[in-house]
C-alpha cells in the first residue's frame, strides 16, 4: 500500500499520542487507596478503607474530648504575609492582636503541591500528601474514601454543619447534617460566593445543635485569580475576613463555659503566587498560615514544646562539654557513631518515602515507551523516503516473511502480560483494561516493530547496491541545517537537567535568536556575495569552519552589513530603487530579534528569574490601566491591519466588529477602560460581549471551511483555497485575541508581523525547503509558548480563559478555551505553516506532506527522549514538582500535534483530489 | 617559506595565549584582592588590553600584510582612526547582540559592555590589524574560502572559535548550581576566552596538518 507522508506521519503521530496516554496513565496512578473496595452504603457515609496489617492503632478507648465546639474557617488561598505581614497588620488588626496577645498557637503551614483546592483538602481532612493525580481530577472530584477527619468525627457521633466550597460536599456527600455549597468555578465572581457563607453565620453562631462548623470562603481565591495579590481589592476582602472571625471569636468566648473551651481554626487550603494564580510550588503558594486560637492555650502549655526544650538543653550541655576541651577519645568515638547511625537512618528513611510516595505502574509505563520509541524510530527510518520529492512511500502491510515474526512476537508478548498480570502485586492499568484491547495493543507493538525490521532491511539492500545518485552524498550543510540539528539535539538533552526544563524557555529564546543571526548572514550572503562564493565550493577548507562557525561568521558579516547601511545612501541611484527591498530584508532579522527582546521582557516566566519586574506585571498593576487601555487598543488596530490583508471582505467586516467586541468584552470586565468612562463602572462578567465575539470567531471559520470545502468540490484555482485557510487562521487569531489577557495582545501582534515578515523577506527569497521552514515554525511557536506567559509549572496556565462567556463552569468548552488559550503561540505558528505551504504548492507539490512530516518528527523527538528520561529519573527529588508537571505539558502537546497534523493531512487529501479531477 | 611562516604564526599565536594567561595570574601580585571571578571586570579591562597591545606589537612587528606602498603620514592617522572607529562600532554592536539575546538592558551595563570590549578585542581587532578598515577584505575573509594567506585563516580560526566559546558559555546560566562563575557575564567572558585560547592553539596546528590541500590564490 503507498502512503503519503503526510497521511504516514498523521497516523505514526496518532499511535503515538496513544502510547503517551498508556504512559501517562502508568507514570500518574489513580492512587490505589481511593479505589473503593467495598459499596458505599446507601444511608451513612462510605466508610474508609479499612487499615492495613501493622497500621492497628493501639487506642482502646476513645480519648476525652478536649474541645467543646470546633469551628475551622478556611480561606481560600489565604497566603502567610497576608496575615503575619504587613497586609494583615493593615487589614486584619482582630486576628493581629490575638496573634499577638497569645490565646493562639500560629503557624506557617507549608501545603505540599499541586496547591490545587481540591487535592488540598483532602491533604487537610486525611494528612496524606496529594498525588499528582489530584490535579486533573481536580474538577470532578468523587467521594473520598480514605480514613478522614470528617468520617471520624461523624462516626464519634459529633454534628457536622458545612458552608462553603461545594467541592467538599461532592467529597464528603453525606457527612454533614446541613450544608449550602457554592459553586468555586465562576473566578470573577468576588462578593456573591462569601456573602452565601456569611449569611448563615448569624443563626448557627446562635444555635446549639452543632459541635463542628465548617466555613470555606472563596473570594479571595477568585480575587487573587483575576487580579492578583497586589490588587486593592485585597484589602477591603482581608477586613472583611478580619471581621468574621472577629464575630464567630467572640461568639465562641461568649458561649463558652466552665466545662470545656472551644477552638477556632483559621487556615489556607494554599497561597498564591505573584501573579495570583496556584498550583505550582512557588513561595507564596505554598505558604500558608494556620492559626488555633483558643482560651485552652492561655492555661497550658503544650508537652511537645517542653520536650524540644529539654532536647535543646541537652544539646546544648554535650556541646558546652565538647567546647569545654573534653576532646577524649570518647567523645570523638560517640560523636563518629551518632553520624553514622544518623546517616543510615536517613538513607533508610528517604529510600522508603520515595518508594511509598512515588508508585508506578511500572508494566504500563513500559508499554507506553515501547509504544512510542518505536513510533520515533519508524519516523526516523523513513526520512529520506518521506522527505524525497514524491513523499510517498511503500508501506508493506503483508510481508510474508514478517508475517512469522508476528505472530511470534504476538505470541511472546501475550505470554509476558500474562506472567506479569499474574504475578504482579500492585494494581496495574494495563492489566485491568480488557483482553481484547490488551491483545490489541500488544498486536500494535507487534505490528511496529516488523515495519521497523523491514524499513531496516530495505535500507542495508539500498547501500548492497552501488550508490546511484551521487548528489546526495554530494550536498554539503549549510549553516540553517547544521543550527538545525544542533538546537533540536541540544533542546532535547537539556531536558535531562531539571534547571533547564524550568527555564525551558531561555533554551527556545537562545536557538530562535541564533536562527535570526545565521538567517540574517544567509541574507548577506545572499545579497552580497553572490558573485563572489559560487565557484569552488569545495575544498576541504571550508567545509569544517562551515560546520562550527555558523554563528561567528554571521556575526563578522553583521558588522560589515550594518556599516553598509549607512553608506546605502551613497550607492548610486539606479542601485538605491533597486535596493530599498534589499536594505528592508537585510534589515528584517534585526527587527524580529528587537520584537523578542521585547517580547521577553514583558512576560518574566520560569523560576529563577521569575520575581523580576516585567512589563506584564507593571501593566496589570492597577495604577496604570489607561496604559494598558491604550496598548490594548493599539495591538487590537494592529492585528486588524496584519490579518485583513488576505481576507475576503465581509470577514474583514467581521473581523473588525470581532476585535471591537473583543475590547468591550475586555472594558466591561474591568481590564480596560474607555476613554470616554472615568468613574468606576460596575464591574459584570461581560458574558454578551464574549459571545458576540464567539458568534464572529465561529462566522470567520465558517465562511474560512466553506471556501475550502468549495475549493475541495469545485475544483476551484488554489486562491479560494488558500484564502479559505487564511479566514480559518484569522478566526483562531480573532478567539486568541479574545481568550489572551489584555497584556498579552502584543504577544499576537508580534506573531502575525514576524509571520508577514518572515514570509515576505526571508522565506521566499532565500527559497528554504519546506522542511527547514517547518522547523522555523516549530521553533517560533515553541518561542511564543513561553513568549505568552506559559512556563513548565501548573501555575501559569491561565484557567480564566475557559469561563469566558460562560455562565457557569461547562466542562467540555471550559478544556477547549483554556488549552486553545494555553496552546496558542504553537497553534498560530503551525496553521501559518499550513497557510504557507499550501501557498508554496506550485513551487514543490509536496511541499504540505513533508511539513506535515516533519511537524510530527519534531514533536516525537522530544517526547520519545523525555518518556525515557522520566522514567529514568522517577525517584528523582524534583520528580512532582519539574519534570512532571513538564511531562504533561508534553503529551498535551502531542495531542494537539496530532489534531493539527490531521488538519494538515485533510488539506493534503484535497490536493490530491484536485490533481486527479485535473 | 611555508614553513618558517607556519612557525612564526605558532610563535605569535602562542604569545597571544600567554599573554592571556598572564593577564588572569600577573595582577594578583600588584593589585590587592585581584581574583579572575572576584573582580571580574578589572581582569576584563586587563584582559583585553594586554591581547590588544600584544596584537598591535605583533603587527608592528611582523607585517604579515606587507604593504608594498609607502603611504603618507595623513593617510596612516585617517587610517588609525578609522581603525578606532570601527573598532568602537563593533563593541556597539557587540553589545546590542548581547542585549538582543537577553542580557540585562541598564541593570550591569558595565559588565555587558566590558564583555562587549573583550569579544571585539579577540574579533575585530585582529580583523584590523590584518586586514586594516577595509570592509571588501573583511566580507572576502568570512565568506567561503576567502582565506589568502595562514594569517588570514588563522584569523578565521580564532575569531569563530572565541564566538563560539561565548556562545556555549551562556549554557550554564540557567543552572540552578549557584556557583560564583555563573554570574553574568562571566560564564561567558570565561568561555570566549577559552574558546579564543583554544583557537590560538589550534590555528597553525590545524594549518600544519592541511598545508597540502592549502592552496590560496593570489589577488
Amino acid at each position: 500500500m503507498r502512503l503519503r507522508s503526510g497521511v504516514f506521519a498523521s497516523s505514526c503521530l496518532l499511535v503515538q499520542a496513544l502510547g503517551v496516554a498508556l504512559f501517562l496513565r502508568g507514570f500518574f496512578p489513580v492512587p490505589v487507596r481511593s479505589v473503593p473496595r467495598r459499596e458505599a452504603r446507601a444511608d451513612s457515609p462510605a466508610e474508609p478503607a479499612p487499615p492495613g496489617p501493622g497500621m492497628v492503632s493501639n487506642w482502646t478507648k476513645i480519648p476525652p474530648p478536649l474541645f467543646k465546639k470546633v469551628v475551622i474557617v478556611l480561606i481560600d488561598a489565604l497566603r502567610d504575609d497576608f496575615v503575619f505581614g504587613s497586609k494583615g497588620k493593615q487589614f486584619m488588626p482582630y486576628t493581629t492582636q490575638v496573634v499577638e496577645k497569645g490565646t493562639s498557637y500560629s503557624f506557617i503551614a507549608e501545603a505540599k503541591p499541586p496547591t490545587v483546592t481540591m487535592p488540598r483538602i483532602k491533604a487537610l481532612m486525611t494528612g496524606s500528601i496529594p498525588g499528582f493525580i489530584d490535579v486533573v481530577v481536580n474538577l470532578n472530584s468523587p467521594a473520598l474514601l480514605d480514613d478522614n477527619l470528617i468520617w471520624q468525627a461523624k462516626t464519634a457521633g459529633k454534628r457536622i454543619i458545612f458552608y462553603g466550597d461545594d467541592t467538599w460536599v461532592k467529597l464528603f456527600p453525606k457527612h454533614f447534617v446541613e450544608y449550602d455549597g457554592t459553586t468555586s468555578f465562576f473566578v470573577s465572581d468576588f462578593t456573591e460566593v462569601d456573602d452565601n457563607v456569611t449569611r448563615h453565620l448569624d443563626t448557627v453562631l446562635k444555635r446549639e445543635d452543632w459541635d463542628l462548623l465548617i466555613l470555606h470562603y472563596l473570594g479571595l481565591d477568585h480575587i487573587g485569580h483575576m487580579t492578583g495579590p497586589n490588587s486593592p481589592l485585597v484589602g477591603p476582602k482581608l477586613r472583611e475576613m478580619d471581621n468574621i472571625l472577629k464575630k464567630v471569636h467572640i461568639s465562641l468566648l461568649s458561649k463558652e463555659e466552665a466545662s470545656l473551651p472551644n477552638l477556632l481554626v483559621v487556615c489556607g487550603d494554599h497561597g498564591m503566587s505573584e501573579t495570583g494564580s496556584h498550583g505550582g510550588s512557588s513561595e507564596g503558594e505554598v505558604h500558608t498560615p494556620l492559626l488555633f486560637i483558643s482560651s485552652a492555650f492561655e492555661k497550658r502549655s503544650d508537652p511537645g514544646y517542653e520536650h524540644f526544650k529539654i532536647a535543646e538543653k541537652s544539646h546544648g550541655n554535650w556541646i558546652k562539654l565538647y567546647l569545654e576541651g573534653n576532646n577524649s577519645e570518647i567523645l570523638l568515638n560517640l560523636g563518629k557513631k551518632i553520624l553514622k547511625q544518623y546517616l543510615e537512618a536517613l538513607k533508610t528513611l528517604s529510600s522508603s518515602l520515595s518508594k511509598q510516595v512515588a508508585q508506578y505502574d511500572m508494566y504500563s509505563m513500559m508499554v507506553g515507551t515501547v509504544i512510542i520509541m518505536e513510533v520515533l524510530l519508524l519516523l526516523l527510518l523513513s526520512v529520506p523516503k518521506a522527505l524525497s520529492k514524491r513523499a510517498e512511500f511503500e508501506v508493506p502491510l503483508s510481508p510474508p516473511l514478517f508475517s512469522l515474526v508476528f505472530y511470534l512476537m504476538c505470541l511472546m508478548l501475550c505470554a509476558v502480560h500474562v506472567i506479569v498480570c499474574t504475578s504482579a502485586e500492585s494494581l496495574c492499568y494495563f492489566c485491568s483494561m480488557s483482553w481484547l484491547t490488551a491483545v490489541g495493543v500488544m498486536m500494535l507493538i507487534s505490528a511496529l516493530m516488523c515495519g521497523i525490521l523491514s524499513a531496516i532491511a530495505k535500507i542495508l539492500e539500498n547501500y548492497r547496491l552501488p550508490v546511484k545518485n551521487p548528489i546526495v552524498s554530494n550536498s554539503s550543510w549549510s549553516e540553517i541545517d547544521v543550527l538545525i540539528l544542533a538546537g533540536t539535539v541540544g533542546h532535547v538533552l537539556s531536558l535531562g537537567a531539571s534547571s533547564f526544563i524550568e527555564e525551558e524557555h531561555q533554551t527556545w529564546y537562545f536557538l530562535i535568536n541564533t536562527l535570526c543571526l545565521v538567517l540574517c548572514q544567509e541574507l548577506c550572503r545572499n545579497n552580497f556575495l553572490l558573485k563572489e562564493c559560487d565557484p569552488q565550493l569545495g575544498t576541504s577548507a571550508k567545509q569544517n569552519f562551515d560546520s562550527i562557525g555558523e554563528v561567528s561568521e554571521c556575526k563578522n558579516i553583521d558588522i560589515p552589513a550594518a556599516s553598509n547601511s549607512k553608506l546605502g545612501k551613497a550607492t548610486s541611484s539606479s542601485e538605491f530603487i533597486k535596493g530599498s527591498d534589499k536594505w528592508i530584508s537585510l534589515a528584517t532579522p534585526w527587527i524580529i530579534l528587537i520584537c523578542c527582546r521585547l517580547l521577553r521582557s514583558l512576560n518574566q516566566t520560569g523560576v529563577q528569574w521569575a520575581h523580576r519586574p516585567d512589563f506584564g506585571h507593571w501593566l496589570t498593576s492597577s495604577e496604570h490601566k489607561s496604559e494598558l487601555s491604550f496598548l490594548a487598543a493599539v495591538s487590537l488596530l494592529m492585528i486588524f491591519f496584519l490579518v485583513q490583508r488576505r481576507c475576503s471582505l465581509v470577514s474583514k467586516i467581521a473581523m473588525a466588529l470581532g476585535l471591537l467586541g473583543v475590547y468591550s468584552y475586555r472594558a466591561a470586565i474591568g481590564n480596560v477602560i474607555f476613554p470616554w468612562q472615568h468613574g468606576g463602572k460596575d464591574i459584570s462578567k461581560g458574558i454578551t460581549e464574549a459571545r458576540f465575539v464567539y458568534v464572529f470567531v465561529l462566522g470567520i471559520v465558517f465562511t474560512g471551511t466553506k471556501d475550502l470545502l468549495k475549493s475541495q468540490v469545485i475544483s476551484a484555482d488554489s486562491t479560494t483555497k488558500s484564502t479559505g485557510l487564511w479566514e480559518v487562521y484569522s478566526g483562531l487569531v480573532l478567539l486568541a485575541a479574545l481568550l489572551f489577557r489584555p497584556h498579552n495582545l502584543p504577544v499576537l501582534v508580534f506573531c502575525l508581523l514576524i509571520q508577514t515578515m518572515m514570509t515576505k523577506y526571508i522565506w521566499i527569497p532565500l527559497k528554504f525547503d519546506a522542511a527547514q521552514i517547518t522547523i522555523m515554525h516549530y521553533w517560533f511557536g515553541q518561542a511564543f509558548f513561553y513568549f505568552q506567559g506559559n512556563s513548565n509549572g501548573i501555575a501559569t496556565v491561565d484557567i480564566s480563559a475557559g469561563f469566558v462567556g460562560l455562565d457557569s463552569y461547562v466542562e467540555i468548552p471550559a478544556i477547549f478555551l483554556t488549552a486553545f488559550a494555553t496552546y496558542a503561540g504553537p497553534f498560530l505558528w503551525a496553521i501559518h505553516l499550513l497557510c504557507y505551504l499550501s501557498s508554496e504548492v506550485s513551487r514543490n507539490s509536496a511541499a504540505v506532506g513533508h511539513g506535515c512530516f516533519c511537524y510530527a518528527l519534531m514533536r516525537s523527538i522530544p517526547v520519545a527522549i523525555y518518556v525515557v528520561l522520566v522514567t529514568g529519573l522517577r525517584y528523582h527529588l524534583f520528580i512532582w514538582s519539574v519534570f512532571s508537571p513538564k511531562l504533561l505539558y508534553e503529551g498535551v502537546h502531542v495531542f494537539i500535534t496530532a489534531a493539527v497534523c490531521l488538519f494538515f493531512t485533510a488539506m493534503d487529501q484535497n490536493h490530491s483530489y484536485i490533481k486527479v479531477q485535473d | 617559506m611555508r614553513e618558517a611562516e607556519i612557525r612564526r604564526l605558532l610563535a605569535a599565536n602562542l604569545l597571544c595565549a600567554l599573554s592571556v594567561v598572564l593577564a588572569a595570574v600577573v595582577p594578583a601580585f600588584f593589585l590587592d584582592g585581584f581574583s579572575v571571578l572576584g573582580t571580574h571586570l578589572t581582569w576584563l579591562c586587563v584582559c583585553s588590553v594586554c591581547v590588544a597591545t600584544l596584537n598591535i606589537i605583533l603587527h608592528l612587528v611582523l607585517k604579515p600584510n606587507q604593504s608594498p606602498k609607502r603611504r603618507f603620514f595623513a593617510h596612516k592617522i585617517s587610517r588609525f582612526l578609522k581603525c578606532c572607529i570601527y573598532f568602537f562600532m563593533s563593541c556597539i554592536l557587540f553589545h546590542a547582540i548581547i542585549v538582543l539575546y537577553g542580557a540585562p538592558l541598564i541593570e550591569s551595563v558595565t559588565e555587558t559592555f566590558l564583555f562587549a570590549v573583550l569579544l571585539s578585542t579577540f574579533t575585530t581587532l585582529q580583523c584590523l590589524c590584518l586586514l586594516g578598515p577595509n570592509i571588501q577584505a573583511w566580507i572576502r575573509v568570512f565568506s567561503k574560502n576567502g582565506a589568502m594567506s595562514i594569517w588570514e585563516s588563522s584569523l578565521q580560526i580564532t575569531s569563530m572559535c572565541s564566538l563560539l566559546g561565548a556562545w556555549f558559555g551562556a549554557f550554564p546560566i540557567p543552572l540552578d548550581w549557584d556557583r560564583p562563575w555563573q554570574v553574568w557575564p562571566i560564564s561567558c567572558s570565561l568561555g570566549a576566552t577559552f574558546g579564543y585560547m583554544a583557537g590560538l592553539i589550534i590555528a597553525p596546528l590545524w594549518i600544519h596538518w592541511n598545508r597540502k590541500q592549502l592552496t590560496y590564490k593570489s589577488r
